[in-house]
Parts: C-alpha cells; sequence; structure tokens
C-alpha cells in the first residue's frame, strides 16, 4: 500500500511538472524536417515576440509520419502536426482530434511546401541508375523506409507505381509484379525516412536511396562529396500538409498561436526558409529564387490514386497490395 | 553480537571436514584440474580476450574516440546544450524513482519468498522473471494499451487531465517494468542460503519484527541488496526499448539519454550523439566499478552463508 501510494505520488508530482503554465507548442513532425523546422521555429519565436510581445517555445517530435500519427492519437499532445502525407492528419480528423475540415484551413490544402521522389547514389553512379526501371534489376540493392509506419516510403511506393504503369501497362498484375521485384531488392525498410538516410549514407548499405527531394540534398550537404543525386523521368507530386489538432490546442488554450504558428509557414519569411531546406516553395517568387535545385520533371499527383484514402486502403492498410507482395528478404 | 553464534557451530563443522581432505594422498591434491596441454590453455585465453578487446574494448573505445573526434570544445558544447542536460536529468530522475520502488518491492518479495510458504509461491518467482523474457518493447505497449487516449483508462486520465503515456510518469512506469526483477532476483537466493536461524534466535531474545528485519536481516544481506540496486539503476539509465515506446520523443522533455543519443545520430550530429553517449558510457564504467566492489564482498557474505 505504502508503495501504491509512493508510485501514485511520484506520478502526479511528475504530471504536476509537465502542466506548468507557460505558451509552449509541441509541433508533431514526420522525419526529414528536424532542419526545416529548427530553422522556423527559431524565426516565428522572433516574429510572435516582436508582433504580441508574448515568449513562446516550441517543442519538436520527429518519426515516421504514420508513427507520429499513432503517437497523436494515443494522447501525444501535440498543438499542431506538420505530416509527411494528408491520410495521417485524415485519420487524427476522423476520430476527432483534428477538424474535419483542416485541408481547407490553410492554402494550397494546408500544403505549405511540396517535394517529390528522387534517388541518391554513390559518387559517380558506378551502378549506372538512371530511372526507376534501373531499381528492378537483379544486384541493385535499393534503401527505402517502410510505408506501414513512413509517410515519405509512401510516397516512393506510388511514385514507383505510377512509373509501372507508364511501362509494363494498366493491367494491375504486371503493376504488382514489377513493384514486387522492386521490393525484392530492399534489404532493410527503416521505420522512417530519416533512419534510411543514415542506413545509406552512415553505414554505406545499399546502392541507391529512394529519398524525398529535400532529404537527398540535405545528404549532400551534410556528406558532400560521397553522393550524386539522380532524378528520375517521372516521379509524383508529394505535398506534406500541416494541421492545428484543434481538440488539444482547445483545451490547452493554444489555438490562436497554433493557427499564427502554421500561417506563417506562408509568408515571405517562412517560405524562403522552406526553398533553403530544399522543400519546393509554394511562393512563385520564392521557388524562382530557388530554382536552380528544383529541376522540372513529371509529376503524378494523388489524384491519380483516387486520392489518399483509396491508396490508403488499397495499398498500405493491413492486408493491402503492399503487405501480399512484401516478404522480408531471408 | 546475535547472528555469529550460528556461525560458530557451522565452523566447527566445516573444520571437520578438513582433516579428513588432508588424509587423502598427496599426489590427488596436486593434480591439475584440467588435462589440456599448456598450448591449447594459452589458446583458449588468448581466443577470449581477442573476443573480448574485439567486441567490447574497441567499441567502448570507439565511443570516447568519436566523442572527442571535432574537440574538446564540441564536446562541452555538446553536453552544455539544454536539450543534452534535459535528457541526463530525465535519466537521473527516473532511475532515481524507478530504483528506491524496486528496491523496496524487491526486498519484500525475497523475504516473502524466502521465508514463508504460501499458495502461489511459485507463480510469484516466476512472475517477477516475467520483465527478463519478454521483449521490452511490449513492455512499453501494455502501458500505451492501459493508459494511452485510446487505452482502457484513457477516458479517465483525460477527463482528469492526467498525462502519463508520453510525459515523464509514463517513462518511469516503463523503467520500473524493465527493472523490476533485478533486486529481487539477486536477494532470493541469498535470503534462501542464510536461512532465518538468526531471525529466530533474535525473535527469542525479545526484538520486534522491524528491530529483526534493521539489526539482524539487513546487515546479513547488505552487499546482495547493493549489487541489485546496482544492477538496477544501471539498466535504468540505459533502457531504450521500452522508454522509446511511452516517450513520444518530444526534445528537452521526453527523452531519456538513451534516446537523445539516437536522435542526435539522426540528425547528423554524429559527434554530440557520440559525447552523449560517452556521459552513458562513464556512468556506466562507475556503476561497473561500484558493481564489482560489490560483487566481491557479496559473494564473501554468501560464501559464508553457505558454511
Amino acid at each position: 500500500m505504502k508503495l501504491l501510494t509512493t508510485t501514485l505520488l511520484a506520478l502526479l508530482a511528475f504530471a504536476g511538472v509537465t502542466h506548468a503554465a507557460k505558451v509552449e507548442l509541441l509541433n508533431v513532425s514526420y522525419d526529414p524536417t528536424r532542419e526545416l523546422y529548427q530553422e522556423y521555429n527559431k524565426a516565428f519565436i522572433q516574429y510572435w515576440k516582436g508582433k504580441t510581445g508574448q515568449d513562446v517555445s516550441i517543442q519538436q517530435s520527429h518519426g515516421g509520419s504514420g508513427k507520429q500519427a499513432r503517437a497523436v492519437l494515443d494522447g501525444l499532445e501535440a498543438d499542431v502536426v506538420t505530416l509527411g502525407l494528408g491520410y495521417d492528419i485524415d485519420i487524427l480528423a476522423d476520430r476527432g482530434l483534428v477538424g474535419k475540415d483542416w485541408q481547407s484551413v490553410f492554402p494550397h490544402n494546408s500544403s505549405p511546401y511540396t517535394s517529390t521522389i528522387v534517388f541518391l547514389v554513390r559518387k559517380g553512379n558506378p551502378k549506372g541508375i538512371k530511372d526507376w526501371n534501373d531499381l528492378v534489376k537483379p544486384g541493385i540493392s535499393v534503401i527505402t523506409p517502410n510505408p506501414k509506419t513512413s509517410g515519405g516510403a509512401r510516397w516512393n511506393y506510388l511514385a514507383a507505381w505510377a512509373f509501372a504503369e507508364q511501362k509494363v501497362g494498366k493491367e494491375e498484375g504486371r503493376i504488382r509484379e514489377w513493384i514486387k521485384s522492386l521490393y525484392k531488392n530492399v534489404p532493410v525498410l527503416d521505420s522512417g525516412a530519416r533512419g534510411s538516410t543514415i542506413t545509406f549514407a552512415q553505414r554505406g548499405i545499399g546502392d541507391v536511396l529512394i529519398a524525398w527531394e529535400n532529404e537527398a540534398h540535405l545528404a549532400l550537404q551534410e556528406f558532400g562529396s560521397k553522393f550524386d543525386i539522380v532524378t528520375p523521368s517521372q516521379s509524383i507530386l508529394a505535398e506534406p500538409p500541416v494541421a492545428v489538432v484543434s481538440r488539444v490546442a482547445g483545451k490547452k488554450g493554444t489555438y490562436d498561436i497554433a493557427h499564427a504558428y502554421l500561417e506563417y509557414l506562408y509568408s515571405d519569411e517562412g517560405q524562403d526558409i522552406i526553398g533553403k531546406n530544399f522543400y519546393r516553395p509554394r511562393s512563385q517568387a520564392v521557388a524562382a529564387k530557388y530554382a536552380s535545385n528544383f529541376p522540372k520533371l513529371k509529376l503524378v499527383t494523388i489524384a491519380d490514386f483516387g486520392g489518399w484514402r483509396a491508396a490508403q486502403s488499397k495499398h498500405f492498410n493491413d492486408g493491402g497490395v503492399f503487405d501480399q507482395i512484401y516478404k522480408p528478404s531471408k | 553480537m546475535v547472528e555469529r553464534a550460528p556461525h560458530g557451530t557451522r565452523a566447527q563443522l566445516i573444520m571437520a571436514g578438513a582433516t579428513q581432505t588432508l588424509t587423502l594422498p598427496r599426489f590427488a591434491a596436486t593434480r591439475p584440474a584440467t588435462e589440456e596441454s599448456r598450448a591449447v590453455q594459452w589458446l583458449l585465453i588468448a581466443i577470449v580476450l581477442l573476443f573480448f578487446a574485439a567486441f567490447l574494448l574497441l567499441p567502448l573505445a570507439m565511443v570516447f574516440v568519436e566523442a572527442f573526434r571535432k574537440g574538446m570544445r564540441v564536446y562541452f558544447e555538446t553536453l552544455r546544450d539544454p536539450d543534452t542536460v534535459a535528457a541526463i536529468w530525465l535519466t537521473l530522475k527516473t532511475a532515481a524513482i524507478a530504483v528506491p520502488l524496486n528496491t523496496t518491492f524487491g526486498l519484500a518479495a525475497a523475504w516473502a519468498i524466502a521465508r514463508f510458504q504460501f499458495p502461489g509461491k511459485r507463480l510469484l518467482t516466476n512472475l517477477i522473471d516475467l520483465p527478463l523474457w519478454i521483449s521490452p518493447v511490449i513492455g512499453g505497449l501494455i502501458y500505451v494499451l492501459l493508459f494511452g487516449s485510446q487505452g482502457w483508462f484513457g477516458d479517465w486520465l483525460i477527463g482528469h487531465d492526467i498525462k502519463i503515456i508520453f510525459a515523464q510518469p509514463g517513462i518511469v512506469l516503463a523503467t520500473i517494468f524493465v527493472t523490476f526483477p533485478f533486486v529481487a532476483r539477486g536477494l532470493i537466493p541469498l535470503m534462501q542460503s542464510q536461512g532465518q536461524l538468526e531471525e529466530e534466535a533474535a525473535l527469542t531474545l525479545g526484538a520486534s519484527g522491524w528491530q529483526v528485519f534493521r539489526r539482524v536481516t539487513l546487515p546479513k544481506i547488505k552487499w546482495g541488496l547493493i549489487y541489485g540496486v546496482i544492477l538496477c539503476n544501471a539498466r535504468a539509465m540505459g533502457e531504450f526499448g521500452a522508454v522509446s515506446v511511452v516517450s513520444g520523443h518530444v526534445r528537452g522533455r521526453t527523452n531519456t539519454m538513451p534516446l537523445h543519443i539516437e536522435i542526435l545520430y539522426n540528425d547528423y550530429a554524429i559527434s554530440a550523439a557520440f559525447a552523449v553517449a560517452s556521459v552513458l558510457s562513464l556512468l556506466a564504467l562507475m556503476t561497473l566499478a561500484l558493481k564489482t566492489i560489490t560483487e566481491w564482498r557479496a559473494q564473501r557474505q554468501f560464501r559464508r552463508a553457505l558454511h
């Protein structure tokens, strides 16, 4: 009994600490946005202080997009979510954590930046990887994260699917075979995009990393001379969305500042930080400034898959196409 | 004084045994314990030492080499970073709560199991080991299923505005879960082998239950207990899996040192990651030194109890 009381007291003491009143925002984000939000948070704190005189501190949590959505669903008290794809916010909307109309709250489907999927290869491209078709060749080792937990991995998969559709025709059996041969070349599925980048860049595993464009550029910046970026003939337009978690922000009384935090992503300063961190800005002017980083290529969109809900239930839910075609090698 | 008496009687028995040993033929006493040639012995020792160097010493040395790769300044700047300081504090705080609780529990459990017969005793003995059998990840998930907002107590906790999962209480709970067995596991065999003659003697001399525990039992098991506490503490500070599941990975808030190391590593802050790793290693090495000392003393106590 004494033990129990001590435990409870200790737990309550901790709970008390975490409730200390102060303007704090928690941004639960996906994996590759670490550097982006580190820089953006500083800018926003300054902007907000200048505008309102109020001090705000912003906490960050990063991980695979699906995993992060799951954590928010399980009670991680995020004021805002900035995730890898719309479906991960849809499931929060389904449980009433985020408003049903979240995608129309901010401009451009609530996606302040876009990105796409490219390849990162070893310096000089020794395996001669030019396009998606080179990834299914025998003996090529491909690194991509797990579509079950990672948003980037789902964009990777769908971009590959769209290419296969071009290549082998509309017949789905043949597309599946193509995708299957791609994943046969994947030796390890990390749970988030950053994990895969580390596997490829730091641990030196694999011939090619299928990566977010921003993640590929960042790896070049970090590891400079060791890699090249290869832009395939076609890819997918990735729209990583943002939303205020209204249930949490409402309870904490942070809704307005959370809203302002996301809105400022669309400002000139916000867009410039976005461009600087290798995300494609929405603002035409800022996009022009960073145009050299972003080659034009043919992009399919999630609408070509009937939207995220359809894509999710067909491909990534339990028993979906991915489960049917993927068997861990050895 | 009370606990001395039985030792005396047992020591006499041992001495009786010793006289018998002396009557054995002399060559039997000096024969080596193994038949292998010197070369084989040296080879075996060399293999063990090589293995030890390659798989333990080398990685450990690497941690410190990598930590200082970018120089002393980067090293100490990392350790001054608020998120790092918060992670170190959280780790120490978690251990400071989990270890005393598990010590109390371990003592109570060992006492009950060694001293009393009761139905379900064998089951309890096995259940104490449960956290050692199952993956720590499952240990963490149990708490998400119980206290997560989709979990059994989720609505009640939200209604009362109590945060457990993705906050520090969850981290403490998960740590308690994985470090549960360490104190009890060490004490049960010790207390069983020691028997309770001294305690019974103290009781007949009129000592109260608390006095018996404080003045008789506690001194008898002191080193075994400290050993268990140290092991428990080492695991509490180093735990990754279970804590990772319930942490939520909020920087400067719910990251313990092992989690913070992973985050820094994934941030491409390799030197910083190893700097924090070196602090964790130092804590572990200190624990190891303490452990070696107590182990030696505990063994002495254990041997004395057997004789």
